[in-house]
């Protein structure tokens, strides 16, 4: 990751390393002395403090204790200010903006409700390692701990969802304090910092002292890999039989795409990505076998099955990647790179543990391995390409009642939409077939929960994206639950101009829940039905149509896979409003492959009741 | 499920100890005994864990303190390589007619009486967790008023120590 910090690195030196080089000045800002520098109080060394970390929008929403802070930041001609409608919009707005241009997205909310609301994007950027900072007024020095008026220990609150967390305690310390936050949120395993400030220390003068000296002997990430391990790695690569590279979101953070696809085509192994990784390896390629776990190919999650050496590059082992971890992988030796070491080992025992950055780790792997020759993974790609042709991706085109299948609406869209397009997803069945019907061949254009799975993250997420990325399409693939969580940030986008594209995906139900329900609770629909679809006894509620015109967007419907494509150059026209479709989709379909829930990947069921069979075993 | 005991170093930071509390109950490790002070250096804390965990997840333990951005540092101090007190206050009944045993059983463990009444004695007594419980089932039979244990501290044996904190201590720490 780079760092629009670019402080001294604290910490030892290797022994043997150069001596320390002289510090050079910075350059870019000017530096002052401390004698030198401007008084500012608190609010104005904020906006200042953001001004020189080049931050250029700061998604937020006013408030009593934050309220200083509001007051020199109408006059930031550098740093924009998008106020949405809810915090928590804000919050997965600066997420999405980090994760479409690998910036530090922003968030700022007041003190109580306005820091609570940050609290789920927070956590989301933390199970998802998303460089974010969150800026939270609070109730003044002297009245924190009293119960005061909008006053949330939201420091306490926040500490186990977040990298790391400041309760500012002296206007002196801001600069230091946002230059860390910044730091530490971009750099290493990227994550959430909140950085929390009494409103009389916005109010306080100090001088504003740039750059400011950071502070962080206790925080020294492992960058470059360990040279032994590495070859340790790269020599198992060249004698295993079976082996697969298990590609996790680290590769994107690290922008390690490149040295991955080398990687890959000089060992010839098939490689995986998962749903934190899509566009990590290009999809059409051919050693791609798709996305793993409950929702994976069946290529890809037999290969993780049989495999004998696993490569999990920036992957954690995630439980819906593993399935039923004690049977996972059952004969696979494991290179486990990482550049936390916590993940290591952590639900899988490494046999080649590696601590670094995925880019430095997979660039040094190209460097040390020796090729035995293609035809020791002859046997291994002729089981796989007999599984890809046997189990690829697919879907029965209607339900049985003729409805629109969503499937098809998300393979439509991700033909017709312009090859730079940046897909966001909200969380549940939509989800999972933006993952598997998009063709993703670039990093950064699938930007989705994966750890947290927040519904509600599409709208806001496209939003900040669009606003980082304003030349490229941005398409939300929403949900009809998901939407109705967070769709007042259209409005936002309405009036700041980021004219985002919307697909509801609207099955009337929250319909990866009666997926379970009609697979698991013996079809007994409780709870699960939004009414968001027109029938006999009631209209639709909320019509998506009416309410998107009513938030200042262009409202389409589709409901005949006739009309689709039709539909969708429609919207993609339509450039200077957001747009929404109600895709009006059937209920019933589901999403396969699946493994269920707590059982071995060896069960996952290619269809319902259809168990795929592998040449390993008898057929059923 | 073994006992071990982690010296923890940290910057002397508000929150610090809120923080390292906060992480082993959220990732369900047991602290057994906890004992947190300031040491040689102003600005870095030392903070004594004794953890009941499974071999596996001491790694997993130290290493998610490791991600603290306050932790300096993070050693495993072995019962044979290092030593270990904890200390004991304890008040027991103690008449006329006993606290000769009282004190001739205190006497062995290296007790000193700190407080006297007709009816009470205190002891203050340092030791491991192993001293510290024999001397209690020794007094157990007289009557246990009431007591108070510290959690362990504990140094490595040895010339050296546990890390040379000027690599970890920035400047503006240093008074």
């Amino acid at each position: 990751m780079s760092t629009p910090v670019k402080a001294p690195k604290p910490g030892p030196r290797a022994a043997g390393a150069q001596p320390p080089r002289p510090k050079a000045p910075k350059p870019g800002p000017p530096q002052n002395s401390p004698a030198a520098a401007p008084v500012l109080t608190g609010a104005q060394a904020i906006v200042r403090a953001l001004e020189q970390l080049e931050v250029e929008a700061v998604f937020g929403i006013p408030g009593g204790a934050i309220l200083p802070a509001y007051d020199p930041l109408l006059d930031s001609t550098k740093v924009r200010h998008v106020l949405v409608r809810h915090e928590q919009g804000a919050g997965h707005a600066a997420e999405g903006y980090a994760l479409a241009t690998g910036n530090v997205g922003v968030c700022m909310a007041t003190s109580g409700p306005g820091a609570t609301n940050l609290v789920t994007p927070l956590a989301d950027a933390h199970m998802d390692s998303v460089p974010v900072v969150a800026i939270t007024g609070q109730v003044a020095s002297a009245a924190i701990g009293t119960d005061a008026f909008q006053e949330a220990d939201i420091q306490g609150i926040t500490m186990p969802i977040t990298k790391h967390s400041y309760l500012v305690t002296d206007a002196a310390d801001i600069p230091r304090i946002l230059a860390e936050a910044f730091h530490v949120a971009s750099t290493g395993r990227p994550g959430p910092v909140l950085v929390d400030i009494p409103k009389d220390i916005l109010n306080a003068k100090s001088p504003f002292v740039w750059p400011p000296k950071q502070d962080l002997p206790g925080y020294r990430p492992t960058i470059q890999p360990h040279g032994k391990q590495i070859r340790e790695a790269a020599s198992l690569i060249a004698d295993a039989k079976r082996p697969v590279l298990y590609v996790g979101g680290g590769v994107v953070k690290s922008g390690a795409h490149a040295e991955l696809r080398r990687l890959a085509e000089l060992t010839g192994a098939p490689v995986v990505t998962t749903l934190m990784a899509r566009g990590a390896f290009p999809d059409t390629h051919d050693q791609h076998l798709g996305m793993p776990g409950m929702h994976g190919t069946v290529p890809a999650v037999h290969a993780l099955q049989k495999s004998d050496l696993l490569v999990a590059l920036g992957a954690r082992f995630d439980d819906r990647v593993t399935g039923k971890l004690s049977t996972f992988a059952p004969g696979a030796k494991i290179v486990h790179v990482d550049i936390d070491p916590a993940e290591i080992g952590k639900n899988r025992e490494a046999d080649v543990p590696i601590v670094g950055d995925c880019q430095a780790a997979i660039a040094a792997m190209v460097e040390a391995y020796e090729d035995p020759g293609p035809e020791r993974l002859k046997g291994w790609w002729e089981t796989l390409n007999d599984l890809r042709e046997r189990y690829p991706l697919g879907y029965e085109a209607h339900d049985a009642d003729e409805s629109l299948a969503p499937q098809h609406v998300i393979e439509r869209l991700g033909r017709l939409a312009p090859d730079d397009t940046i897909w966001t997803a909200g969380v549940g069945q939509h989800q999972m077939w933006a993952s598997q019907f998009i063709t993703y061949e670039t990093p950064g254009t699938f930007l989705n929960s994966g750890g947290l799975g927040t519904m509600g993250f599409a709208v806001p997420a496209a939003m900040g994206a669009k606003l980082g990325e304003p030349d490229r399409t941005v398409w939300a693939i929403d949900g009809d639950g998901c939407f109705q969580m967070t769709n007042q940030e259209l409005a936002t986008c309405a009036v700041e101009g980021i004219p985002i594209k919307v697909a509801v995906i609207n099955n009337g139900n929250l319909g990866m829940v009666r997926q379970w329900q009609t697979l698991f609770y013996d079809k007994r629909y409780s709870n699960t039905n939004l009414s968001t679809h027109h029938s006999d006894e009631s209209p639709r509620v909320p019509d998506f149509v009416k309410l998107a015109e009513s938030l200042g967007c262009v409202g389409l419907r589709c409901e005949r896979a006739d009309q689709v494509d039709e539909v969708i150059e429609e919207a993609g026209a339509i450039n200077d409003r957001p747009v929404v479709v109600d895709f009006t989709v059937g209920r019933d379909a589901m999403v396969w492959p699946m493994v269920p829930a707590g059982v071995s990947n060896d069960e996952i069921l290619y269809a319902r009741d259809v168990r795929p069979t592998f040449d390993d075993e008898e057929a059923v | 499920m073994t006992k071990h005991t982690l010296s923890v170093l940290v910057e002397n930071k508000p929150g610090v100890l809120a923080r390292v509390a906060a992480l082993f109950s959220r990732r369900g490790f047991n602290i057994d005994s906890l004992a947190v002070g300031e040491t040689e250096h102003p600005g870095v804390s030392r903070i004594t864990i004794v953890v009941g965990v499974e071999v596996g997840s001491l790694e997993q333990v130290t290493k998610q303190l490791n991600k603290l951005i306050h932790v300096l540092k993070i050693v495993e101090l072995e019962p044979d390589a290092s030593v270990q007190r904890e200390l004991l206050l304890v008040k027991v009944r103690a008449d006329a007619a006993t606290r000769g045993q009282v004190i001739d059983a205190a006497n062995l463990f290296k007790a000193r009486s700190v407080d006297v009444t007709p009816d009470t004695v205190t002891f203050e007594v340092t030791g491991n967790s192993d001293k510290i419980e024999s001397f209690l089932e020794v007094l157990e039979p007289y009557g246990i008023k009431e007591l108070v244990q510290s959690g362990t501290v504990a140094l490595g044996r040895g010339a050296k120590s546990m890390a040379s904190l000027s690599r970890y201590v920035s400047p503006s720490q240093v008074k």
